[in-house]
């Protein structure tokens, strides 16, 4: 644990064009020789450090290639954590990152822990002592963003299976327990045979929701956030902004935006599905009726709606029609043009739209975009909002912990298949069960425990 | 009148089953030691159940014993039923369990004590811990006359403003209608100890003339008896066993209950203590369970030379009338007559997180606590603390280093660790799924795991040693030959496998991989074993446990490595949280307050997270740098 072999990904999950993949630990250099194929053959056992490497990642198991990569190889001590450090600059995005992440975790690294290189770098004295505080702000710091940020990345649905598949193991658990710990009891004792196929289930329950992050929905998913108002308030110039890119095409006529557009980014590494629609109001074309029509159905379906008014115009009927369909939702008010004459008062809105929050914003100057960025961000730390209820997983610590569980149940039904007894298999039960522990953020033994004495009635 | 009466090295208060490990541990370890007892005819007694170990609390037993302690040995000498349970299971969870003539238990013990050179036994009542400057200096009794001594061990038991209770019926007494202790509490709560009250309860006992044991399942001895002391064989203990008897609750058990309630004494109010989900009143269990039809009930004989008989899983607060008229209802019991009565207990002990792991108050020097009084339950787990605290008080007089057991030497580790570290909100019972290295922490292996450390201590001899380092070597040396040894498809071997329901072989393989299947044991491949030494039975067991669950017990060495390298980096004593400002504030609070001795001890604690963790490392590297910069 102190010094095991660490990876993450060292830079921000956003869809830029190269992400670097970074690997530090004793193990560094061995798990690199099982994925990376280097053009030029190198000799793995000496290798010049501080030297960049071509090649390609492949995953030896199904021998497909993941990505065109350069490898940096840095031997300790000179390096940041003074341990082995090896990064691999990737070109795929975050897709590829992602699965190259994967690929290292199965070769044998472990995820790591928010500020960890920083924390290794100072334990093993790379840093100075007068940046201790730092480290220790450091670690604190990213830790609360990653462990809100990790658990309001638990759908609801995700989180209710995981729940119940941990309740199925408890109780399991606790039963083979109960036996073992009040032998004379009649507790009608569960056989090798009944753990087994309770197990199997449990194995086909986790491998569904690993395989959902292995299909790449992460990159699908992210908070819908839907950005809606009637036309020409400003809604594409926003996504620009938010972007920094010109993804939609932006005039001054009104009803440009006729299809709704999505775009992926990062706020803070929360992970945005963008989505500019079209400006709601009456209108006889029939294309722009059916993006006004599509747009209502994407408010609906929404986690987080951006709703843009032209504070410079007085509001309309439009404005109050949309505000009545979006008065359930979790919704942030943006008075648009704050560069120009204001002719709406917060005030005012705030009779339509009790306890929503405005933000005044310059699309087109760039204002009020941090403020909004902080808000959605302190939405999502705090629950407010959350990604939507697919049953997918999101999170890589996420899966790493399900993989870790899957393979101790695994573990459970050979000691089964070989007839090894219920003191031998208990163990990876157990581990089974903490494994998926990590997920939800419970402890283990207080729980059996209280599990044995709810289930069953024991004591002289 | 106050004067000075004695002047010692450590003073036991309480001469139960933490009292005696304590005073005889302190005594042999060459201190002189008293042992002080409310009445000294109490001395180990069993005020609840007749019996010693069971699952895990066999495993303390045998732990004691490994360490030089008495409870393995007394049992032995004072059993009149052993049974080893759970043999249908894993060796892991095999638990011995002996019924015992609980007058013999308590007399043997207290001859045994007697006889202890360097110990007295003395019958009054402490009033009084003396502390100065944080230390404490000994104590006063009731008398007033006080006893000097470097260290003081308290164990109490259930003694502390006893109270015990069932129906309207309120006794300000001990266990056993004993006199309780009513004034050391307010000493210990102005030296600034934090306490606690709870409760527990004893069945009623009955008179064996008035069962119709026809109407009952009997409950048999083991034909072979495993004594509980590595220093007996079975023959040293051989003798004739005496039968517990199996009952069962019936609906209308329940609806005595049921009607009844309003007059328990835990709906009146009169019971505040918190009580031990372990060993529900069987009126809780009839609340609880309102669905299960019966219930089992054990009778045990509480003795050779009584007809006294102890109603198991049957323990009450209901007033006497409605505690007759439900023992009635169940079969065989038609008539039976109660000799005592059921009740509730309660009283005073402290929160344990005030200790360190040698058992020692954090806040006085030299005071340690054992036992009940430390917010357990149980003769075993009183007995193992009480072991450990008269150990590691001798020690520190001795100006050694204290002896701590870790969560991966033994249970008794996992039970300190546990009270210490976690604290408990109620009676603390030891448990197998407690232990999360259980695989290693075996019953059969507890001498192989501690005699080491007892020999260490001074509390093995040297004759014990040599026979232990002996049988260790011959286990070693049996499992290395057998790994050596291989065996060829001949029909000889392959007949033993087809008997036993065994794959055939289709080449050589060594006697090791061999013993490794399920159906194979070591006495069934002796025909194919010719160079086989003579082993004795404990040695056997040994080869075939390490070799059958070789894999397993090697995983689990891999945590206990992962383990203990957390263990071993140790906290400054003198460190100050709430220097660290990046620490969350419940994880300062905690660790102010349980002051772990290591990181892994502090990532135990409730409250504390990983991010924790990794901060107070940064701090204390940072302390360290520091420290080496302040020495230049």
């Amino acid at each position: 644990m102190l010094n095991d072999t660490i990876v993450a990904i060292s830079t921000p999950l956003a869809s830029a064009g190269i992400g670097i993949i970074r690997i530090s630990g004793d193990e560094a250099l061995k798990i690199i020789s099982k994925i990376f194929v280097p053009k030029k053959s190198m000799d793995n056992r000496n290798i010049v450090s501080h030297t960049l490497h071509y090649g390609y990642i492949i995953d030896p198991k199904y021998n497909r290639t993941l990505d065109e990569v350069l490898v940096s190889y840095m031997l300790k001590p000179n390096t940041y954590t003074r341990e082995n450090i090896i990064e691999i600059n990737a070109h795929g995005g975050l897709i590829v990152l992602q699965s190259i992440l994967s690929l290292v975790l199965r070769s044998g690294a472990r995820i790591a822990e928010p500020g960890e290189f920083t924390k290794r770098a100072f334990l093993n004295g790379r840093i100075d002592l007068s940046q201790a505080e730092a480290v220790m702000d450091i670690i604190h710091s990213k830790t609360e963003l990653a462990l809100n940020a990790s658990v309001n990345q638990l759908s609801g649905n995700i989180k209710n299976e995981i729940e119940k598949i941990k309740k199925n193991l408890l109780e399991t658990i606790a039963h083979i327990e109960a036996s073992i710990d009040y032998p004379e009891y009649d507790i009608d004792e569960l056989s090798a045979d009944q753990v087994k196929e309770k197990m199997e289930k449990v194995a086909t329950k986790i491998k569904y929701l690993i395989s959902s992050y292995d299909n790449g929905k992460i990159i699908r998913e992210g908070i819908k956030t839907v950005i809606v108002g009637k036309p020409n308030v400003g809604k594409s110039s926003l996504l620009n902004a938010l972007l920094k890119e010109q993804r939609a095409i932006v005039t001054d006529i009104p009803g440009t935006t006729r299809d709704s557009l999505e775009e992926y980014m990062n706020i803070h590494g929360i992970p945005l599905k963008l989505i500019d629609t079209a400006g709601i109001r009456l209108t006889e074309d029939i294309i722009e009726k059916i993006g006004v029509n599509r747009s209502k159905e994407l408010m609906l379906n929404a986690d987080l709606i951006l709703f843009v008014i032209d504070s410079s115009e007085c509001l309309t009927t439009e404005d109050d029609e949309i505000m009545e369909l979006i008065s359930n939702q979790k919704v942030i008010i943006l008075m648009n043009k704050s560069d120009l004459n204001k002719k709406v008062k917060k005030e005012h809105l705030k009779e339509h739209l009790r306890e929503m929050t405005i933000i005044e914003t310059s699309a087109l100057k760039f204002e009020g975009l941090d403020q909004l960025q902080e808000q959605i961000k302190n939405m999502f730390m705090i629950g407010n909002i959350q990604i939507d209820n697919e049953t997918v997983i999101h999170n890589i610590r996420h899966k790493q912990s399900l993989e870790k569980a899957i393979e101790s149940i695994y573990n459970v039904i050979e000691s089964i298949d070989n007839r090894m007894p219920e003191d031998c298999y208990a163990i990876d039960l157990h581990s089974a069960y903490e494994h998926l522990g990590e997920i939800t953020g419970d402890h283990v033994n207080d729980d059996i425990i209280k599990q044995i004495f709810s289930q069953f009635c024991l004591g002289k | 009148m106050s004067y000075i009466e004695d002047n010692l090295d450590v003073i036991v208060i309480g001469g139960g089953h933490a009292g005696v490990e304590a005073g005889l541990a302190s005594a042999r370890l060459g201190l002189k030691t008293i042992v002080f007892a409310v009445n000294i005819d109490s001395i180990a007694m069993m005020p609840c159940n007749p019996s010693i170990g069971g699952t895990s609390k066999g495993h303390l037993v045998r732990e004691i014993d490994a360490l030089g302690g008495e409870m393995g040995k007394n049992i032995d000498k004072t059993y009149i039923q052993s049974r080893m349970l759970n043999t249908g299971k894993g060796p892991a969870v095999h638990s011995l369990r002996a019924q015992a003539d609980k007058d013999k238990y308590s007399k043997t013990m207290k001859l045994t004590m007697e006889n202890q050179d360097n110990l007295k036994i003395r019958q009054n009542e402490v009033v009084e811990i003396l502390v100065e400057d944080s230390i404490v200096k000994g104590v006063r009794i009731i008398s007033g006359s006080i006893y000097y001594a470097k260290a003081v061990i308290i164990a109490t038991g259930t003694y502390l403003k006893a109270k015990c209770i069932y129906g309207d019926v309120v006794i300000h007494s001990g266990p056993n209608g004993l006199q309780a202790a009513n004034y050391l509490t307010d000493s210990l709560v102005a030296n600034g100890i934090e306490m606690y009250r709870f409760k527990t309860g004893t069945p009623a006992r009955i008179d064996k003339r008035t069962v119709n044991f026809k109407m009952m399942d009997e409950q048999k001895g083991d034909e072979k008896v495993v004594p509980f002391s590595f220093t007996n064989t079975k023959e040293d203990i051989k003798r004739e066993q005496i039968s517990c008897w199996l009952t069962y609750t019936n609906k209308r058990t329940h609806e005595i209950i049921d009607n009844n309630l309003h007059r328990s004494p835990l709906y009146g109010g009169e019971i505040e203590g918190t009580g031990p989900r372990y060993c529900p009143s069987i009126e809780d269990k009839v609340i609880r369970f309102h669905d299960k039809e019966r219930h089992q009930i054990f009778l045990e004989p509480e003795g050779e030379d009584t007809n006294e008989m102890y109603v198991q899983g049957m323990s009450s607060s209901l007033p006497e009338d409605v505690q007759k008229e439900m023992y009635r209802t169940l079969s065989g019991l038609e008539n039976c007559e109660i000799m005592r009565t059921a009740y509730a207990i309660e009283y005073d002990c402290i929160n344990p997180l005030q200790l360190k792991q040698t058992l020692e108050f954090k806040k006085i020097s030299g005071l340690y606590s054992a036992g009940q009084f430390n917010g357990s339950s149980g003769y075993e787990e009183a007995a193992a603390q009480g072991l450990i605290a008269g150990i590691n008080a001798g020690l520190k007089i001795k100006e050694e280093e204290e002896i701590i057991i870790d969560r991966s030497e033994g249970y008794i580790g996992v039970l300190i660790d546990d009270l210490v570290t976690k604290g408990t909100n109620e009676p603390y019972r030891m448990m197998t799924s407690r232990a999360e290295y259980r695989l290693l922490l075996r019953q059969d292996n507890a001498d192989l795991r501690l005699t080491d450390k007892g020999y260490k201590v001074g509390l093995i001899n040297k004759e014990r040693y040599n026979y232990f380092v002996h049988k260790r070597q011959a286990i070693e040396i049996e499992i290395q030959r057998l790994s050596k040894v291989i065996v060829g498809t001949n029909d000889k071997v392959q007949n033993i496998l087809r008997e036993c329901g065994s794959t055939l072989l289709r080449s050589g393989i060594t006697l090791k991989e061999l013993l490794k299947r399920p159906e194979m044991t070591y006495k069934v491949i002796e025909s194919i074993d010719p160079n086989r030494l003579p082993l004795s039975s404990d040695i056997v067991e040994q080869v075939e446990i390490q070799i059958k669950y070789e894999g397993y017990i090697k995983r689990q060495k891999k945590q206990v490595a992962q383990f203990k390298k957390l263990e071993k980096k140790l906290i400054p004593e003198d460190i100050n949280y709430t220097d660290i400002k990046s620490l969350r504030i419940e994880a300062t609070q905690k660790l102010n307050k349980i002051r772990p001795l290591s990181i892994g001890q502090a990532s135990r604690i409730s409250g504390v997270s990983p991010a924790d963790i990794s901060v107070l490392l940064v701090f204390i590297e940072q302390l360290r740098q520091q420290k080496i910069i302040d020495s230049k």
